[in-house]
């Protein structure tokens, strides 16, 4: 029993070591219903992800529509291949280029949110990744992440960001300390500027990740509503013919 | 006589539709003393309807291939209208399924409902459990996810370790030497024929028991003793109207709750959608954690607890087995005089709060990785779970009952 005991005690104390070796992620705190963030998400998307990365669930016409793009506007500015805006957000990148590249392929996109974790968890660590490269020279590319620890990925948006350096290396390594950066060289946008935009591009892979999210929990309220109304009347029924029983 | 009564009336010569109506309905008569307890039974249908008819809807749009099992249900949440709110209605559902199936078998532990005369129902139920079991692992490797590859590479490959066939066996099982497209086509075709026809015909087998003994109630009295000069229970109320109108109110509060899932938080933290699940399947690269879905967990706990024999996991395998074995001979292994355990001693309160304690742990324990003290812990709860079934016979016999009124109590 003893050892039950102990047991159980170490089982509650090694998740609290766990916990405190988590992830250090920002809040990206997204907000799905700012149709000019998604926009501008869905601008550096194609910009900088969609050449490597597909989307290849997603239709630019469905993204245009909910993000209210015109197609003509869709096509012209969004579009880089010669994909019609009825197509998939695919990419001209095969599976075996890409891994001889990359050493990996790159991953598609479509519900990367989704696949980074529930609720607002999948939002976090894209927001928190894009703005944890740091140089590192032993990599590939000469860049690692401490979100993504060895990323096969180059830091595409370093011309926006600048190059920055991880200040706190082993700290991070071993006490899971929350990372700290300093930027080495400075890019085009100011440290505000990009982390709006870092904000705006995980906006766009959220939306992207579940596109009837908005609808869904526009409706959630009315179904419930419904449902307590209609929770009245059967509760009355019910009432009304369990007065005989006694 | 009307239109209608000439055509009911043509029907019945031909057809009982009026007396299956009567005998089942209006003239079938249950205790009036049910609590909440008793809404699970109904709720269990409304779900199975409702996994049937969703289910159908998303096999219309659905691929079972592996190089497009992943984009069509992506295609199906993004390009079939309202086809996010039939996935995540069955998504959800099967996880709802569990929930409702876990509490209807707990009210049967807490009133001795699978006592004499009842035994027959709790095996029906139990068969309907396992295939529940059945459906919802086939069904979970049909996203072609990570976790659905993976936890099915894991739970097929346990069959490796039953001796001498087991290699062959897990072969058979898979058509492939991994999990792999052929795996996928056959698990579909259980999924949507096979096994719903099990189900459905388990859940007419069940309900026909029932009403042929009658319901069992929270004070575990036989209703059918007491009558009234009309041959009808004195105890007794017809379920039509009586428990027709009350059970809309538990669906509507169910339905509530559902709703709040599918609406607000679908993935429920990773509970109900696993994130690793939105990662399609890869053979080669599997994930840090492979866990099952958190219905299974319990099971899955026993079985990482269990040392294994050298390599073979069989040891494993057979308590696993056996921990649902268990489950089956309850009607045997309680020699209690009184089922309700309003009129039970404290030794049957205690064990069966170690009972459901263990399970709840083990569930927990599931999830986690196995070594270490979550080990130890599997190890213990483990046995705490045998041991309920294990010393059954013994503790209710010895335990003090109170004696059971001849008729019900409360209204």
């Amino acid at each position: 029993m003893k050892k039950i005991i102990i047991a159980l005690v170490m089982v509650s104390f090694s998740g609290l070591v766990n916990a405190s070796m988590k992830l250090h992620l920002d809040e990206a705190n997204i907000d799905l219903t700012d149709k000019s963030s998604l926009q501008r998400g869905a601008k550096l998307f194609a910009n900088y992800c969609l050449n490597c990365h597909s989307a290849s669930f997603m239709r630019y016409k469905r993204m245009g529509e909910d993000l209210g793009i015109s197609d003509k506007l869709v096509a012209e500015n969004l579009i880089f291949s010669d994909d019609k805006v009825g197509d998939l957000m695919k990419v001209a990148m095969t599976t075996e280029d890409g891994a001889s590249w990359f050493g990996t392929p790159p991953p598609d996109l479509s519900v990367i949110a989704r696949a980074k974790g529930a609720g607002s968890e999948g939002a976090d660590w894209l927001y928190t990744y894009f703005r944890s490269f740091y140089v590192d020279k032993s990599r590939p590319f000469g860049v690692n992440n401490t979100v993504f620890k060895d990323v096969g990925m180059p830091h595409v948006l370093w011309e926006l960001q600048g190059v920055q350096k991880l200040l706190n290396a082993d700290d991070v390594k071993q006490h899971g300390a929350a990372p700290e950066f300093a930027l080495v060289s400075t890019g085009s946008m100011t440290v505000e500027e990009y982390d709006t935009a870092a904000r705006d591009l995980t906006n766009f892979l959220v939306y992207v990740g579940e596109p009837s999210k908005l609808k869904r929990l526009g409706l959630g309220g009315w179904v419930l509503a419904f449902l307590a109304f209609f929770f009245l009347v059967a509760y009355a029924l019910k009432k009304e013919y369990w007065k005989d029983v006694h | 006589m009307s239109m209608l009564d000439k055509t009911l009336g043509w029907v019945d010569e031909r057809f009982p539709l009026t007396k299956l109506w009567t005998d089942h309905m209006s003239a079938y008569y249950a205790p009036k003393n049910f609590n909440f307890w008793y809404f699970f039974g109904s709720l269990a249908l409304l779900v199975l309807v409702l996994q049937i008819f969703t289910g159908i809807w998303l096999t219309m749009n659905y691929n079972p291939d592996e190089t497009l099992a992943f984009a069509s249900v992506e295609y199906i949440m993004r390009d079939v209208e309202w086809g996010w709110l039939i996935r995540y209605l069955h998504s959800t559902g099967a996880s709802a399924f569990f929930i409702i199936v876990y509490l209807h078998m707990f009210r049967g532990l807490m009133y001795g409902s699978y006592k004499k005369p009842r035994e027959l129902i709790w095996l029906f139920g139990m068969f309907i459990y396992l295939a529940l079991m059945a459906e919802a692992f086939m069904g979970y490797l049909l996203p072609w996810g990570q976790m659905s590859y993976w936890g099915a590479q894991v739970i097929i490959s346990l069959f490796g370790a039953v001796p001498f066939v087991g290699e062959e066996l897990a072969i058979w099982i898979r058509g492939d030497f991994v999990i792999s497209g052929a795996t996928l086509n056959r698990f579909f075709a259980f999924h949507v024929i096979a096994l719903p026809i099990v189900l459905l015909g388990l859940v007419v087998a069940h309900i026909i028991a029932l009403h042929e003994v009658g319901s069992n109630n929270p004070d575990g009295v036989e209703i059918k003793k007491v009558k009234g000069a009309d041959g009808i229970p004195l105890d007794g109320i017809p379920f039509h109207p009586y428990y027709s109108v009350k059970d809309i109110v538990g669906v509507i509060v169910f339905l509530f709750f559902f709703s709040l899932v599918i609406f607000f938080m679908p993935e429920l933290g990773g509970w109900f959608l696993e994130k690793d699940n939105f990662v399609p399947a890869n053979p080669l690269q599997t994930p840090e954690h492979i866990v099952p879905l958190w219905y299974f967990t319990p099971f899955y706990a026993i079985l990482r607890a269990v040392p294994t024999i050298g390599v073979s996991q069989f040891p494993g395998v057979v308590a696993m087995g056996m921990s649902i074995v268990f489950l089956f001979l309850l009607p045997w292994l309680d020699r209690s005089p009184v089922k309700s355990i309003r009129y039970r001693g404290g030794i049957y309160k205690f064990a069966l709060a170690v009972f459901v304690i263990s399970f709840i742990v083990l569930g927990w324990l599931g999830t986690k990785p196995a070594g270490g003290n979550y080990l130890i812990a599997s190890q213990a709860f483990s046995i705490l779970y045998f041991l309920f079934f294990i010393l059954m016979p013994w503790y209710t016999t010895i335990d003090k009952t109170k004696p059971v009124p001849e008729r019900v109590t409360s209204k």
